[in-house]
């Protein structure tokens, strides 16, 4: 029991020791998002004349933040080893409700009068719906103990059902408000800009950092992985599974009700419509950022840098003028391929891992 | 007696060498014909894997098998069955959405080119097959809907459908109702009167002395003894199987224990199928103390631990926590918060998280003990209580984010244990704690037992093997069947009382 600290000290030496190919290789590979990233730059840099000027970038930041901010969301969820199917339809409604809001007010029927809420009240009820779909999927998925991608496929049809109820298929145009009632600024969200960068981009940044932060920081973000991990130990050794996975949608939703925002504000306009497969997109960049579907594994760095891959990748096709339909399938073949490189990854990993323990072993037999 | 012993297959000089370990060593095996072979011996006797090399499942490093006189080689399960040689595993292997017929034939349909499976033949056979050992089933049946002792008839069947003249049965009792036992040892004697030879796996003593002819004795890897079932007795085989050696134990003489750390009362616990798994169970810990629980694979002894623990929390009884009363609500992260902490027996399933650091592994259970205004993690804290307890533990690790998965089992082990220290628990709760691991990381895990005791902390813990439960318990519960069957001071505790309590109420 009252082993001496030589014990550690030996195997901190013995690891210093495995620096070689294998290392060098397996660096490339924790890196390849970011050298992914840097190779499109500059495949583009070099095609496109024009691809790096500043407004073309922030054009392309712009559309990146909407796939940011559902990849961030979900990216809880996937290392919880579940699936958010309903963020995409989640970013419609939420437009939708906004505009009903903007457009018909909160209606009261028994007094014969409707309020018109002013922006600042508009977006906190917009979140709060947005949360509320995720809890209901987290709730659903916890005490029912349905599959997730069941319960979010039923939700997602429910939910893009009750976004062309709201309008009836029809498009709320015109968000930008009505000064005599109070409720102007809606369409600022999307148009407005700090120190040149539009908010959108800022808001991506924040969401990250703040994400990254819950992921690192604190119990929540720990027991996230722990249930990816290994969802029995994680109850055996206290964690409220349950509890934590209606978070973990919760999240997801919210994340989806402020893309939603985002999006009708810069649109001015909101579409029932909106956001049919934005899931998908969001999947692919939190893949490409190195989470494993298969739960436990990724980082909120990599979801970021996955979706700027096929941000950028999406933009520099259309400004090379590459026809849509190639696009769809140069997008496939990346995602796939960053798969099988992922593979890769974790084999080697878990090899360089095995043959430090046996140096350590080795050395402590000297 | 009437007839003379008839060898049909006998394995001479059988060693199985693996990195390390001697499992066999030149082992001389007679299996006699029509008769039930019984083969005991402790866990890692060698039983397994010598049946394993039977059956052509593992190769042996070196030895001779003589089948009927004439040297065979079996390299492989197909061999096995083409020399008439059938295994039931312990677990069963069946396919529960396919019916009982297509089971029997999985992967032999008759069935020839582009022809559609010859169902009427495999139906007629399965259905001879059940006549035969007595199963009032239709091979149309769906195996989901049989209860598990007749699944285990379809398991026999199997086998016998491959006209098997050698039938090696491991543990087939483990999962059977004292009826269904009935029903089996039936069956298996009508299967040695059509001349079927059976080797018998079992830890029950007293079913060996009902159904077995011969009986073989293997201890470490060796041959110890081999005898006819009535020539001896109970305590013989006790004597043979464990050997006289003195039992070295960790613990000081004149050890004391403070007051009770944990009370249950009456602990019942009943499963899907009805069947009490935890039956009435009455004990408590003190503090400073280690209370053993011995007991067979299927004595209640993890469920237990799962009602203790609260991640099973559909029983009756109470538990008490020092002075404080346990409401059968109260989750699991409660439970841990109050001072109690489960180390699971199958480390690989329930313990480790794989893919995770090894810090992380040690810390996961204990983050909310180091927390900044209750919110965010204090990293140095959790740095420095991450060295320590790698130092305090000797746990073997380059570095604290090696992921965990790359450890020897040993090492693992003593992670997990360590999460379990760093929720500061006034009861430890170890199931298993020694499965599969090395020789040198148990007695470091017993150490670590012993010193944490020495701390005052209340250990409970269990295991299938004699020698340890002498080893380092102050008090011996022995389960069997979900019920206490005993409960004495290590002094007292004579080790054929030990046996035969655990192999009682089945």
């Amino acid at each position: 029991m009252k082993a001496t600290n030589t014990a550690i000290l030996a195997p901190l030496t013995g690891g210093q020791r495995f620096r070689s190919r294998e290392n060098l290789l397996l660096m490339l590979l924790k890196l390849r998002t970011f050298i992914a990233l840097f190779l499109i730059l500059g495949f583009f840099t070099a095609t496109v004349p024009g691809f790096l000027e500043t407004g073309s970038i922030i054009i392309m930041m712009k559309h990146i933040s909407i796939n940011a901010f559902l990849a961030l969301g979900i990216t809880f969820v996937i290392i919880t080893a579940g699936i958010d199917l309903s963020i995409g339809a989640t970013l419609g409604l939420c437009g939708m409700f906004a505009g009903w809001l903007i457009t018909h007010g909160i209606v009261l029927p028994m007094f014969g009068i409707a309020i018109f809420p002013s922006v600042w009240v508009i977006v906190p009820l917009v979140l709060v719906l947005g949360a509320l779909i995720g809890a209901v999927n987290g709730w659903i998925i916890t005490r029912y103990n349905v599959a997730p991608f069941i319960c979010t496929l039923g939700t997602m049809y429910i939910v893009r059902g009750a976004a062309m109820l709201l309008s009836n298929g029809e498009t709320f145009p015109g968000l930008d408000g009505n000064p005599r009632l109070g409720n102007t600024g809606f369409d600022a969200i999307g148009a407005g800009s700090l120190l040149g960068v539009p908010y959108s981009i800022w808001l991506m940044f924040i969401l990250a950092l703040i994400i990254a932060y819950v992921a690192k920081r604190l119990p929540f973000g720990r027991h996230v992985y722990a249930i990816g991990d290994n969802e029995r130990a994680a109850e055996l050794s206290g964690i409220k599974v349950k509890q934590v996975k209606v978070w973990v949608y919760l999240i997801s939703g919210l994340c989806a009700a402020l893309a939603g925002i985002v999006v009708s504000s810069q649109l001015v306009a909101s579409h029932p419509a909106t956001g049919t497969a934005f899931e998908m997109n969001a999947i692919a960049a939190v893949v490409l950022g190195g989470t494993s579907l298969a739960g436990g594994r990724g980082t909120i760095v990599g979801t970021l840098i996955g979706a700027f891959v096929i941000g950028i990748l999406a933009d520099g096709l259309v400004m090379m003028g590459v026809s849509e339909f190639w696009q769809m399938v140069i997008k496939g073949m990346v995602i796939i391929v960053a798969v099988i490189i992922d593979q890769m990854q974790n084999r080697m990993q878990h090899k360089a891992a095995i043959v430090s323990q046996k140096i350590i072993k080795e050395e402590n037999k000297e | 007696m009437r007839d003379a012993p008839d060898l049909i297959l006998r394995a001479e000089g059988i060693t199985m060498l693996y990195p390390g370990t001697l499992a066999l060593d030149n082992v001389n095996y007679n299996v006699y014909r029509g008769k039930v072979n019984v083969i005991i011996g402790e866990n890692g006797a060698g039983k397994s894997t010598l049946m394993n090399v039977l059956a052509g499942v593992q190769q042996p490093t070196s030895g001779t098998m003589l089948l009927n006189g004439k040297a065979v080689r079996i390299a492989n399960t197909r061999d096995a069955a083409a020399l008439g040689i059938g295994m039931v595993h312990q677990e069963l292997n069946l396919s529960e959405n396919l019916n009982v017929a297509e089971n029997i034939f999985l992967g032999r349909e008759h069935q020839s080119g582009l022809w559609p499976i010859d169902q009427v033949s495999q139906e007629r056979i399965a259905a001879e097959l059940m006549a035969r050992l007595d199963q009032p089933i239709s091979p149309r049946e769906l195996v989901s809907n049989l209860k598990v002792g007749q699944q285990q008839m379809v398991e026999i069947a199997k086998a016998l459908a491959e006209q098997a003249d050698i039938l090696i049965l491991d543990e087939p009792t483990s999962a059977l109702s004292k009826t269904e036992v009935d029903v089996l040892f039936r069956v298996i004697r009508e299967l040695t009167r059509q001349g079927v030879s059976i080797i018998y796996i079992s830890h029950r003593l007293e079913e060996l002395m009902t159904i077995g002819d011969y009986i073989t004795i293997l201890r470490d890897g060796r041959f110890q003894a081999e005898a006819r079932v009535g020539d001896i007795d109970v305590p013989w085989i006790v004597r043979e199987m464990l050997g006289g050696d003195p039992v070295t134990t960790f613990l000081k003489p004149g050890r004391t224990f403070g007051l009770p750390v944990l009370q249950a009362d009456h602990i019942t616990c009943v499963n899907d199928a009805g069947h009490p798994v935890v039956n009435d169970v009455s004990f408590n810990v003190r503090a400073g103390e280690i209370v053993g629980i011995y007991g067979l694979m299927g004595a209640g002894r993890t469920e237990l631990f799962e009602c203790l623990l609260g991640s099973e929390r559909n029983y009756l009884g109470k538990i008490w926590l020092g002075d404080l009363p346990i409401a059968t609500r109260m989750s699991t992260a409660n439970r841990i918060r109050l001072g109690m902490s489960l180390v699971p027996e199958d480390r690989k399933k329930s313990g480790i998280f794989p893919a995770s650091s090894v810090a992380v592994n040690l810390t996961i259970a204990s983050l909310w003990r180091r927390l900044q205004h209750g919110f965010s993690i204090m990293r140095r804290q959790e740095e420095a209580v991450v060295a320590s307890t790698i130092g305090s533990l000797s746990i073997k690790v380059s570095s604290p984010q090696v992921e965990i998965q790359a450890l020897s089992g040993g090492n693992q082990q003593k992670v997990v244990i360590g999460r379990s220290l760093l929720t500061n628990p006034k009861l430890l709760l170890l199931d298993e704690p020694t499965r599969g691991i090395d020789v040198g990381a148990k007695a470091d895990v017993f150490e670590m037992m012993v010193a944490l005791s020495e701390q005052g902390i209340g250990v409970l813990f269990s295991t299938s093997d004699l020698k340890e439960i002498m080893a380092v318990s102050d008090r011996i519960l022995v389960m069997s069947n979900g019920r206490l069957t005993a409960n004495v001071e290590r002094q007292a505790a004579q080790e054929s009382a030990l046996v035969s309590a655990s192999a009682k109420g089945f």
